[in-house]
């Protein structure tokens, strides 16, 4: 198995977002903290449902918060 | 380092901790004489439920303090609920746990197959016991360090 082939760009996105914390986006999405750091760090690909779930708390569509393969350059 | 790793961390050395001191403890009780003597079996049986009730009695306490020292160390709360990713990283680690635990149960009762005493498939059932809840723990360790 190789690395997870889902990446995001929730730490930009928390930045752009007032610096959104960690945790402000764990309590929106109804995660723990710990979930959100595995996220950012690649560790873990979100289920469909915490996917919508997060893109929703930044008011943006699914695409422009995860992205399939390589980052999309910008 | 996460709440969960260092609980994994924590629950991994109590496993081994509690089994040897608990180990140590009994074996000096072991009876003496014939190996199937009903005394050995009242023995080997008390020594699985003593271990089981000692084993979940110890990890509370454990798991108590341990929480009351990471809030202290760290001034942050424990998760109180379980999200997908804990609920994943369960599910595996009960699964290998499991498999262990089966794969040690099998070998017990192949034990008896080949006419080993009775008490040597007894040690293999607490020895798988054992490395399942060491499985387990190292398997919730591993995910939430390296991911899912």
């Amino acid at each position: 198995m190789g690395k997870i082939l889902v990446g995001n760009h929730i730490r930009k996105l928390r930045f752009n977002h007032n610096e959104m914390t960690q945790q402000q986006l764990a309590d929106k999405v109804g995660v723990t903290r710990q979930t959100i750091v595995a996220l950012e760090k690649g560790n873990y690909s979100p289920s469909l449902e915490l996917a919508f779930r997060i893109a929703h708390a930044f008011g943006l569509p699914l695409e422009e918060v995860f992205f399939y393969g390589d980052p999309p350059s910008e | 380092m996460t709440y969960q790793e260092k609980k994994s961390i924590v629950s991994l050395i109590s496993a081994v901790l509690i089994f040897v001191f608990y180990c140590l403890y009994m074996y000096p009780q072991y009876p003496g004489g014939a190996v199937e003597s009903s005394e050995a079996f009242r023995f080997w049986g008390s020594f699985v439920l003593s271990l089981t009730l000692v084993s979940i009695l110890a990890h509370i306490l454990i798991s108590i303090v341990f929480n009351i020292i990471f809030r202290i160390t760290t001034g942050e709360k424990e998760p109180t609920f379980a999200d997908e990713l804990d609920q994943l990283i369960d599910l595996k680690a009960f699964r290998n746990s499991f498999f262990v635990f089966v794969l040690g149960f099998l070998l017990a009762m192949g034990s008896l197959v080949i006419d080993q005493p009775s008490q040597v498939m007894f040690m293999i059932l607490i020895a798988s016991g054992f490395i399942s809840d060491v499985t387990g723990s190292f398997t919730k360790l591993y995910h939430y360090r390296r991911g899912v």
